[in-house]
């Protein structure tokens, strides 16, 4: 056998060029929709002119000021943001998932996404007036902790065992939360602004938020990309990675500070968003195949997708009102993990 | 000599040694069988020559000290397959084989056209081919087992250590395994150590025996030094009756009471 007569054997091996350009067109179509669909009565084809025409190509715009203003300044800030929130959240768990072989991992479960809360509601309540650019270093510094303290307990708990590792989460989330609860009723005057924040929100003030998250996660995207092969690795166990000469507590650790990085990031410019970390990889498994090589690429992009729809499902459901996003992913995912959790048996732990 | 281990002592838990002040020293192209009851240290101390666990005194690798060797080179002198090892389902054979080549990729490096031929002309060599597009889910016991060696043999290490390389197969699976490290043995110059719990095929296809209790060697040797009724009766307290057959030896249990 040659490996060029085998494509079969080698098809987790290339980068599955197929489905990436699937979910690029799913995630353009996404975007489109995303900046079309509300109250302002703007066309698919008037926002593709606009992008393409005035954005790309510098042409004359055919919009009203106001119009502009609305795809330019409003519409598309958020549709971006929700697409930076999802593609790192689906990495986080992608890259969990891989590194500590657990199927159930998910930044939300892991009570990763806790701690980034925590992090980010003492910055809120308690240094008012800092910079929008503290929160994520606070919710990393929070999910830190939070990621150590769950892998720490679900050790002791139960050795490699998926569930144990998220009890342990749950815990952890929970002791987390029950401290952010506390700072919030200890300052009262901030209340309102942590709670809408805890259920997830995309509300954005123009593309400050934006330009807050692009450095996390073009920093996050590259780190966690350039492990994709080594997330394969790490599927043989600890003591086999040891012995093919890459020491897996490197890996683990750094795999950890760059997915908690992406993490907080997200949680601390869109609040607690549950669910997208074991939504799109599971399913993006189902269809690729296991490999990290292509899961990690399709999950970043596929999770974009799914994080804008989402939120125009959360912004148009029940007009004019706005749902919290984190109510639609939960709706989708909390049945998905219990599939999931069911399934979960016949991974080898 | 491949592996010269001296003083070894290695301790899960203070003050009480798995590997107590061990020698040992494996020559180039040597088969080595480890023997011994379980507990012995037999897989202890495959792990510490393969550099998996913290141990004091000297372990060589071909003629450098192991603790001063970086990991990644340590990992091209010496492959490990563990008792049991740890195989992802979902993966396809020729995947899992090529993880095998880690060793010879930097950190956050990919695999190139001679990682692909390794891996490849390893599954040629145990006659795998056919099955590399397959996932690993859909093999069987015996079939894992040999794929889980194209990955040690894609390591192109000069020292294989094998531990249990016949767990958990059927009489005509083991021999198969053994038969198929005695002909990679003959194909690529290669330094064997196996931890084996089967004391009539260990006889039969290493070339020298060292039996290890509490862990220590107790006595090494050939298979007729070593397979004796008394030491197997001594250290794995059972009664069996040593017989050869064929030029080998069988060991042969014997009912409690009826010898």
């Amino acid at each position: 056998m040659t490996m060029d007569d085998s494509p079969a054997s080698l098809r987790g091996l290339r980068l599955r060029w197929g489905w990436m350009t699937v979910m690029l067109a799913v995630l353009l179509a996404a975007m489109v929709a995303g900046i079309t669909i509300g109250p302002a009565g703007i066309s698919a084809g008037q926002v593709v002119a606009e992008l393409v025409g005035a954005g790309l190509a510098g042409r004359p715009s055919t919009l009203s000021g106001i119009q502009q203003a609305i795809i330019w300044e409003i519409r598309l800030p958020r549709v971006v943001l929700g697409g930076l929130v999802g593609c790192l959240l689906a990495l986080a768990g992608a890259s969990y998932q891989g590194v500590f072989r657990n199927p159930l991992a998910d930044p939300y479960l892991l009570g990763v996404a806790a701690g980034g809360g925590l992090g980010a509601t003492v910055v809120i309540a308690l240094v008012p007036g800092a910079a929008a650019t503290m929160m994520p270093i606070a919710a990393f510094v929070g999910a830190l902790v939070a990621v150590a303290l769950t892998y720490t307990v679900g050790r002791s708990m139960g050795g490699r065992s998926a569930v144990s590792l998220i009890l342990a989460g749950v815990a952890v989330a929970a002791f987390f939360t029950a401290i952010q609860t506390y700072i919030m009723q200890t300052n009262a005057d901030t209340i309102r602004q942590v709670y809408s924040w805890i259920l997830g929100l995309l509300a954005t003030t123009g593309w400050s938020e934006v330009l807050v998250l692009v450095p996390y996660a073009i920093v996050c995207g590259i780190g966690l990309l350039l492990h994709r092969r080594l997330l394969d690795v790490m599927s043989v166990g600890d003591e086999e990675v040891d012995s093919l000469g890459v020491s897996a507590t490197r890996v683990r650790i750094t795999v950890v500070i760059f997915s908690t990085l992406a993490t907080a990031a997200a949680v601390a410019v869109s609040g607690l968003i549950g669910f997208v970390g074991i939504v799109i990889p599971h399913t993006v498994r189902l269809v690729i195949g296991v490999s990290y090589r292509s899961l990690i690429p399709v999950s970043m992009i596929a999770g974009a997708a799914f994080l804008i729809l989402a939120d125009l499902v959360a912004r148009t459901v029940a007009s004019p009102a706005e749902l919290p996003i984190g109510v639609i992913t939960a709706f989708v995912g909390a049945p998905f993990f219990l599939i999931v959790l069911r399934t979960t048996r016949r991974y080898v732990m | 000599m491949s592996v010269e281990v001296r003083s070894l002592t290695v301790s899960y838990l203070p003050g009480v040694p798995v590997l107590a002040d061990l020698d040992l020293e494996v020559a180039t192209g040597e088969w080595l069988g480890l023997l011994g009851p379980n507990g012995a240290g037999k897989s202890t101390l495959l792990k510490a020559i393969a550099g998996l666990v913290r141990h004091s005194g000297s372990v060589e690798l071909l003629g450098t000290d192991s603790t001063s060797t970086p990991r990644r080179a340590r990992a091209r002198a010496v492959a490990f397959v563990p008792q049991e090892p740890m195989i992802p389902l979902e993966m396809t054979v020729t995947e899992y084989v090529l993880l095998g080549r880690t060793p010879h990729l930097s950190y956050l490096g990919r695999e190139g056209r001679r990682d692909f031929k390794a891996a490849s002309s390893a599954l040629d060599l145990l006659d795998l081919g056919c099955f590399a597009g397959r996932k690993m889910s859909e093999l069987s016991g015996g079939e894992r087992r040999r794929v889980v060696l194209a990955r040690a043999i894609a390591q192109e290490a000069n020292i294989l250590l094998l531990d249990e390389p016949t767990g958990g197969l059927d009489i005509g699976q083991g021999q198969k395994a053994l038969g198929l490290i005695s002909y990679l043995r003959s194909e690529r110059p290669m330094t064997i150590i196996t931890a084996m719990h089967d004391l009539t095929l260990a006889g039969r296809f290493a070339d020298r025996l060292v039996m290890m209790a509490g862990g220590r060697i107790i006595v090494a040797g050939s298979a007729a030094h070593v397979l004796t009724a008394n030491y197997i009766r001594d250290f794995y307290q059972a009664d069996v009756e040593v017989v050869r057959v064929n030029g080998g030896l069988a060991i042969v249990p014997v009912r409690n009471g009826s010898q």
